[in-house]
């Protein structure tokens, strides 16, 4: 199937049928994966299977235990980030930098990468940005129209979660937010496009690469006060950054910030529209919030990551070889029974809560600041406007490595 | 009780700084620290703990030892 990114989001049909076995044919870009990973993992586990395998995409590996999936992330030697999205295809780009630093770096280039990009991200830089996000959130819900309680459906996913981190991204990094249509379109090109031809995967970096070229060329000649043209004046060991790194960069926040968050916020919403007691304890219990919203995103946390295998090794009996892949499911590190009592359930005020929704070790999501904020300050603004509302239809989800609910009809009550 | 804050172990989560920050800030990169020389107040105990549960590197630990 050849798709545009003016074809909608359906569902890709990829170049690999339907899963016989999780445990030796995983595939989690296959349509019916994200919508019960949870279960998955359990099946898995339970059934003495704590690494699953498969002879997709080249070779796969996919640890499901909070203790191996930490092991993964913190051994930068046997395990690469030189490509962190499985796809069909093989990217070759600089060895230990990668495509999009930092994320795609290792040590020890990705130290330097991601010291550059870690002060606009910290809390404090982060902060000021909530009276923006709420009047965002305030906008949309605004224009869902008029509601009337008990018969409007509303799309939660697409007229709502979805909007809020494209915009904020795209202000932060001076891109215009009108162009958020054609964001998401690169985001569905990276991240569910993943069992395309490569030829097709392709094409859809160079349309993406395309388009930032000319803003980093109109940044250069008219500087401003946003992220692209921090990347082209900061300096690393004296010097200005290459126009790759300063163009990986910016493919790493558009594309990690948008899918990641919209997910979050979506997922949040379709447990409070499914759980009408957890739905009503926040709303008379707002001081709840922060840890409800870690608990949110320990159930449901968005991100599944890759890394590739960079030299042939024995994992736990396990004979992985160099370049295979492996997938760093934190989703169900967050939901293993050896760390979590009742890990399988939303407990909103659970006080002790190691979840790692984003990531560990050196790699650790850099907007997580943003996400969190963009995430509570969404659900909040949502509960706030609609004091009770309901599931009023079927949920449809992503496909590959970031798991959310891209349709989510809500009827509000 | 003191806390203190493994440097080489924090990967800036900022889960400390958001659950107790009268005992934790952050440095310009998101990286924690403790404020002060870490002592922690009786009242803030039960803080002091929540972020030691609450961190997903193990970065942080409790002494509790009297002076």
């Amino acid at each position: 199937m050849t798709e545009t990114i003016h074809d909608g989001y359906g569902t890709p049909t990829g170049i690999y049928g339907p899963v016989d076995d999780w445990a030796t044919d995983l595939d989690h870009a296959d349509p019916g994966y994200n919508p019960r990973a949870p279960e998955i993992w359990t099946e898995l586990r339970e059934a003495g299977c704590p690494i699953a395998h498969s002879d997709r995409y080249g070779g796969m590996w996919a640890p499901l235990t909070a203790e191996l999936v930490r092991e993964v992330a913190y051994d930068t030697e046997r395990f690469t980030s030189h490509s962190v999205v499985v796809s069909t295809s093989r990217i070759e780009t600089p060895r230990g930098i990668g495509g999009a630093p930092p994320i795609t770096s290792d040590p020890p280039f990705h130290g330097l990468a991601r010291r550059l990009l870690l002060p606009p991200f910290a809390p404090k830089q982060i902060e000021p940005w909530e009276p923006e996000v709420r009047k965002l959130c305030r906008q949309r819900l605004d224009d869902m129209g008029e509601i009337v309680p008990g018969e409007t459906v509303v799309d939660a996913a697409e007229q709502y979660a979805q909007h809020i981190p494209v915009n904020v991204i795209a202000r932060m990094l001076g891109l215009p937010v009108e162009d958020d249509d054609r964001f998401r379109g690169f985001v569905h090109d990276a991240l569910e496009g993943v069992n395309r031809s490569p030829e097709e995967r392709k094409q859809g970096f160079e349309r993406m690469e395309q388009y930032l070229d000319e803003h980093i060329e109109r940044h250069r000649v008219e500087p401003r006060d946003d992220l692209i043209s921090y990347l082209l004046d900061v300096e690393l060991d004296g010097q200005k950054l290459s126009h790759e790194h300063v163009r990986g960069s910016i493919v790493l926040l558009l594309i990690a910030g948008i899918d990641t968050t919209w997910s979050a916020i979506g997922s949040s919403i379709w447990h409070l529209a499914t759980h009408a007691d957890d739905r009503r304890r926040l709303a008379i219990e707002p001081e709840l919030m922060p840890t409800a919203i870690e608990e949110l995103l320990r159930a449901y946390a968005p991100v599944t990551m890759a890394r590739m295998v960079a030299k042939d090794n024995d994992f736990h009996g396990c004979p992985m070889k160099e370049r295979e892949w492996v997938l760093l499911p934190f989703p169900a590190a967050n939901r293993d029974p050896e760390l979590f009592e009742q890990a399988d359930e939303v407990v909103l005020d659970r006080a002790e809560n190691r979840h790692a929704a984003f990531g560990l070790g050196i790699h650790r999501c850099l907007g997580s600041n943003l996400a969190r904020l963009e995430v509570r300050v969404a659900v909040e603004e949502f509960i706030g406007r609609f004091s009770d509302f309901e599931l009023a239809g079927d949920v449809r989800w992503s496909v590959g490595q970031i798991r959310g609910p891209r349709e989510l009809p809500v009827r509000i009550l | 009780m003191r806390v203190r804050v493994d440097a080489d172990k924090c990967q800036g989560h900022n889960r400390c700084y958001a659950l107790a920050p009268e005992l934790f800030d952050v440095d310009d990169y998101g990286q924690a620290v403790v404020i002060g020389d870490g002592e922690v107040p009786p009242e803030l105990e039960e803080k002091a703990r929540l972020a030691v549960a609450n961190c997903p590197e193990y970065a942080i630990s409790l002494d509790e030892t009297k002076d």
